[in-house]
């Protein structure tokens, strides 16, 4: 133990004299999280629209006030016909066009064309658009003329406010989080290998478990003070509720740390260079996070095979525990299959990469 | 020119030489590519519902009916008690409830109007959105309809037995009613590949272009043989060139497979020239690696360079416009958003391929482009120094 | 322009508050063999590398093959030939592959490429190995390789740093005799070693110390000066004056 603990010194000290670098792993995804945070939001706006109206009358000017008036909506152009249409969508200089025919006011018809490029926007700018037209709608109907109207309230549990925040930061903190960890390891593990002092370690008493050991615990504490400052951040500077055992978040937080450290590892150990094993951790880990994670795309919405590949993701195991935690204010008594999940991972994956030391020795 | 050729030659060699490079850089994206398209859509399945009616009227039943047939609901439970339904919707049993409260027929024929609750399980907040939305317009389409129903039987005799003058549908357009019509152009199938499809290649290409192009000039810096060129006749452009184009083209590659891979797998529409497409990409490319070589000259070791390039990343990433759109975004993410190449890039491709767009409407992001490339590659030439000072 | 291959006067680098080299000032004759030498961290690497036009100098006046190490960079990097202290050459290319790189960087048509490889593999004993990848190669032989991609394009001057640093007695004499060949044919040879007895096969030995050159000559210019019997004598007398009074 004598030599894992002078091992670990080592460690810590190569970290500690290196303090550009230290600089950024701390500062780095704080910053991430603050300036995504603040930047990404799901709700639509400046919509930009293409009134074509032929015969423009009262009734079709009070209605493009209506839509102006919301704020979300911005008219850009009134054409006469459709014929200039087409150009605009094409050049993204418009989303969405009304074309009114005339006789607005009495069983008129207006059609809304609406880029559905991306479907997600394409189908909330066209439910927005047809709420302000039957808004007005009902207006000008006038009082009496009232007819039928069921009225859903809606509540959305968990995140009252649908607010993007709430979605995208346990998301984001696990992206960022499983990034730089995984990058943290595999750098300093294939360094070693690439400088070659790799070689005088393993023929040290240290044995390969030992080594690795050695090379997550530093990282640890690391990877902590980077959860706790953006935890602080999401709380302080965005809101986002804590429903749920603080501790607890922070222990699971301390778990998704070591199963990201424990990739880089198994990565470096695989690869022969530090390009490639920093390669590696980049690109095996940024994209697949963002989207099979859950922290975007809902797991619900994908095909059923590609739903039990995200089992393999551990974001998306932290990202339940997380929201979870925050979101809903549920305990271990929840959350136990989630956690044992992770820890089976972790384990799984540095036997994996223990492994890997000894085959390059035998 | 002579000499770029030896340097080319260099380049190819190493790269052939490291196989689990080659992985990296071809069929790691195309696999990533492969997988994540189907992963990324908002498409809700129909989602599982929890019923509480306390009205167990027809029109309260013909309300369930109408958001069943939907197909975006499916009536999992029902029951009297909203303690069991609220339990189910914590346990992710259920994500949706409907709670018909008791006099909601009732309400509906004596006053017009009558409210109903609907709660959305919204850890998951885009799902909600889109289920909220749903909701929202079968119930206005199912008031429509009973407006039709009981307007001719109970309310205003004026309209008895009398379709109206739009009436094919049984929708009475009355004095002050509009018909509305939708139409979304480009993509009448919703379909969500045709979107993420360009978005994802393009955002793979430009990882490795970034995280390649960043290492590269570090690498030799590192391991020393970067003096023994310095030391030698050659240019600054030449070396720069030499670090560049095999990366350009093995990005080029990528593109080329990965449309290939989105046409036949994904069926993704390719309306505009693809010709248009290889030629922006030539010059997205050059200003990707170009960026890539910055941080390269930047950077001191190859360490420096990967965090970098993953702070890079991580912003072309999340502020593409694929995951969240852009104009949602504050007005200075927005900006920030303008300085990120890829966003104009996807703009060019989803322009081309879905809408089908010429040259001439994607003139300001090529002409963006253009100057991004050109001004990135002029500042990491003359960044590169041979002679220290 | 002087006719000197290697000209420096009061040639200085400072680096913050430390000055590497200090004022150094020489002048290397066309085809000579000039012993650069100094303890480690003397400031050697530093000097060869102002000299090379890697490094731009703080101060002083100095020129290679004619041409100015401030200005004229470009000019003197198309006249010599370099090679490191550390290797510098790609080990996952092949022996064959650096040769003919480097050829084609200096201009070589690809007719003398061809000839002049096969003529260097077989003067180094290298042609066995010739496809195989550097990276497998021993020490001793990479240092090999390096040497003669230094001289493969038959540059006016030559500089090695450490040339024979780890190679065993009989590669180090194969560099000599190849110093002397090329020396012959009229190449300057400026080569930096720590090994003394080298400083013997020299035309004339500076001896840096402490970023000064203490003392400059023949070998045996200097055994006299300092009376000493060996220029390992000459040069600890130098390195440490207060012991070698005693």
């Amino acid at each position: 133990m004598n030599a894992l603990r002078g091992f670990i010194v080592k460690e810590i000290h190569h970290i500690l004299r290196d303090r550009q670098t230290l600089m950024i792993l701390l500062l780095l995804p704080l910053a991430q999280v603050i300036l995504f945070g603040y930047a990404l939001r799901t709700d639509v706006r400046g919509i930009r629209l293409v009134m074509v109206d032929p015969a423009p009358d009262p009734a079709s000017l009070e209605l493009r006030s209506r839509f102006t008036a919301t704020g979300i909506f911005e008219v850009v152009a009134a054409l006469p016909n459709t014929d200039a249409l087409p150009g605009y969508f094409q050049r993204g200089a418009a989303d969405q066009a009304l074309v009114l025919e005339p006789d607005l006011g009495d069983g008129g018809s207006v059609m809304i064309i609406t880029d559905a490029t991306d479907p997600n926007t394409g189908s909330t700018m066209q439910a927005y658009a047809t709420a302000v037209i039957r808004g007005y709608e009902h207006e000008i109907a006038g009082p009496g003329g009232g007819g039928i109207r069921i009225i859903p309230h809606a509540r959305m549990r968990f995140n009252p406010t649908l607010e993007s925040v709430n979605l995208f930061v346990p998301g984001l903190i696990a992206l960022v989080l499983t990034v730089v960890s995984a990058l943290m390891s595999a750098i300093s593990l294939s360094r070693e290998k690439e400088r070659g002092t790799l070689e005088v370690l393993l023929v040290s008493p240290l044995r390969p478990w030992q080594i690795i050991v050695g090379k997550v615990v530093p990282y640890l504490v690391l990877g902590f003070a980077n959860v706790l400052s953006v935890l602080a951040a999401a709380w302080l500077l965005f809101g986002v509720p804590f429903e749920g055992s603080v501790l607890l978040l922070l222990l699971e937080s301390l778990l998704f740390i070591v199963t990201s450290l424990a990739l880089g590892v198994l990565i470096a150990a695989r690869t022969s260079s530090q390009r490639t094993a920093m390669m590696g951790a980049l690109m095996g880990l940024m994209l697949p996070t963002t989207i099979l994670s859950g922290m975007i795309f809902p797991i619900a919405s994908m095909p059923a095979w590609l739903q039990l590949v995200t089992n393999i993701v551990p974001a998306k195991w932290f990202i339940l525990i997380s929201r979870g935690i925050m979101l809903k204010g549920v305990g271990l008594a929840h959350l136990w299959p989630e956690t044992l999940i992770l820890v089976g991972m972790t384990t799984l994956v540095l036997v994996a990469a223990v492994r890997s030391f000894d085959i390059r020795l035998s | 020119m002579r000499t770029l050729r030896f340097l080319l030659r260099k380049e190819f060699l190493q790269i052939r030489r490291d196989r689990a490079m080659l992985r990296l850089l071809i069929a790691m994206p195309i696999m990533q590519l492969l997988v994540l398209s189907s992963a990324a859509t908002f498409q809700i399945r129909s989602a599982s519902t929890y019923v509480v009616d306390d009205d167990r009227s027809s029109t309260s039943r013909g309300l369930v009916q109408r958001m069943e047939a939907s197909g975006r609901f499916e009536v999992e439970r029902a029951s009297g008690s909203m303690k069991l339904a609220n339990e189910a919707l914590l346990a992710r049993e259920v994500t949706a409830i409907v709670h018909i409260p008791a006099d909601f027929e009732r309400d509906l024929v004596r006053t017009g109007t009558a409210p109903i609750q609907l709660i959305f399980n919204a850890e998951d907040g885009a799902a909600a959105g889109m289920l909220r939305s749903y909701a929202a317009s079968i119930i206005s389409d199912y008031s429509a309809e009973l407006e039709g129903e009981l307007t001719r039987t109970t309310l205003d005799p004026r309209v008895r037995g009398d379709d109206g003058p739009s009436g094919d549908d049984g929708v009475s357009a009355r004095s002050g009613q509009i018909r509305i019509q939708t139409s979304g152009w480009y993509n009448e199938g919703l379909s969500y590949t045709d979107f993420m499809v360009p978005g994802i290649l393009v955002l793979l290409v430009t990882m490795i272009a970034t995280a390649i192009g960043s290492m590269n000039i570090v690498r030799e810096k590192e391991i020393g043989t970067l003096e023994q060129l310095n030391v030698t006749p050659i240019t600054r452009g030449q070396f720069i060139a030499s670090k560049l184009l095999p990366f350009w083209a093995i990005a080029m590659v990528d593109l080329g497979l990965g449309l290939l891979v989105g046409r036949l797998v994904f069926d993704i529409p390719i309306r505009g020239s693809l010709l248009l497409i290889f030629g922006a990409a030539a010059i997205y490319l050059l200003a990707a690696l170009g960026i890539g070589l910055w941080i390269s000259t930047v950077a001191q070791t190859q360490q420096q360079a990967m965090f970098l390039s993953f702070a890079l990343n991580m912003v072309y990433l999340l502020m593409s416009g694929i995951f969240t759109p852009i104009q949602s975004m504050p007005d200075w993410a927005q900006w920030l958003a303008e300085l990120s190449p890829v966003k104009h890039f996807i703009v060019i491709m989803r322009a081309v391929l879905v809408k089908g767009a010429g040259v001439m409407d994607i003139k300001i992001p090529l002409l963006v482009l253009t100057v991004y490339g050109v001004v990135v590659l002029a500042v990491a030439v003359k960044r590169y120094s041979k002679t220290t000072a | 322009m002087t006719a000197a291959a290697v000209e420096a006067r009061d040639l200085t680098r400072r680096f913050g508050n430390f000055t590497a080299v200090d004022a150094i000032s020489l002048s290397v004759a066309r085809g000579e063999v000039f012993g650069f030498l100094g303890a480690n961290g003397a400031g050697k690497t530093t000097a060869i590398r102002m000299l090379t036009g890697l490094l731009a100098p703080t101060s002083g006046e100095a020129s290679v093959a004619g041409f100015d190490v401030y200005t004229e960079t470009e000019s003197i990097k198309c006249s010599i030939g370099y090679m490191s202290q550390k290797f510098s050459l790609y080990e996952d290319l092949t022996v064959r592959e650096n040769v003919r790189l480097y050829g084609g960087i200096y201009g070589l048509s690809d007719a003398e490429i061809r000839e002049r490889t096969q003529a260097l593999l077989a003067r180094l004993g290298l042609e066995r190995s010739a496809d195989d990848l550097v990276r497998g190669l021993p020490l001793g032989w990479k240092q090999k390789l390096a040497f003669a991609v230094a001289l493969n394009h038959k540059p006016g001057v030559v500089f090695l740093d450490e040339p024979t640093g780890g190679v065993d007695p009989i590669t180090r004499r194969q560099f000599w005799e190849m110093i002397y060949e090329a020396a012959a044919g009229g190449t300057t040879v400026f080569i930096t070693t720590h090994y003394m007895d080298e400083a013997e096969y020299c035309d004339r030995v500076s001896i840096m110390v402490a970023g000064k050159i203490a003392a400059m000559g023949t070998p045996d210019e200097l055994k006299d000066e300092f009376a000493a019997r060996s220029m390992d004598d000459v040069f600890f007398q130098l390195a440490r004056p207060e012991e070698s009074a005693r």
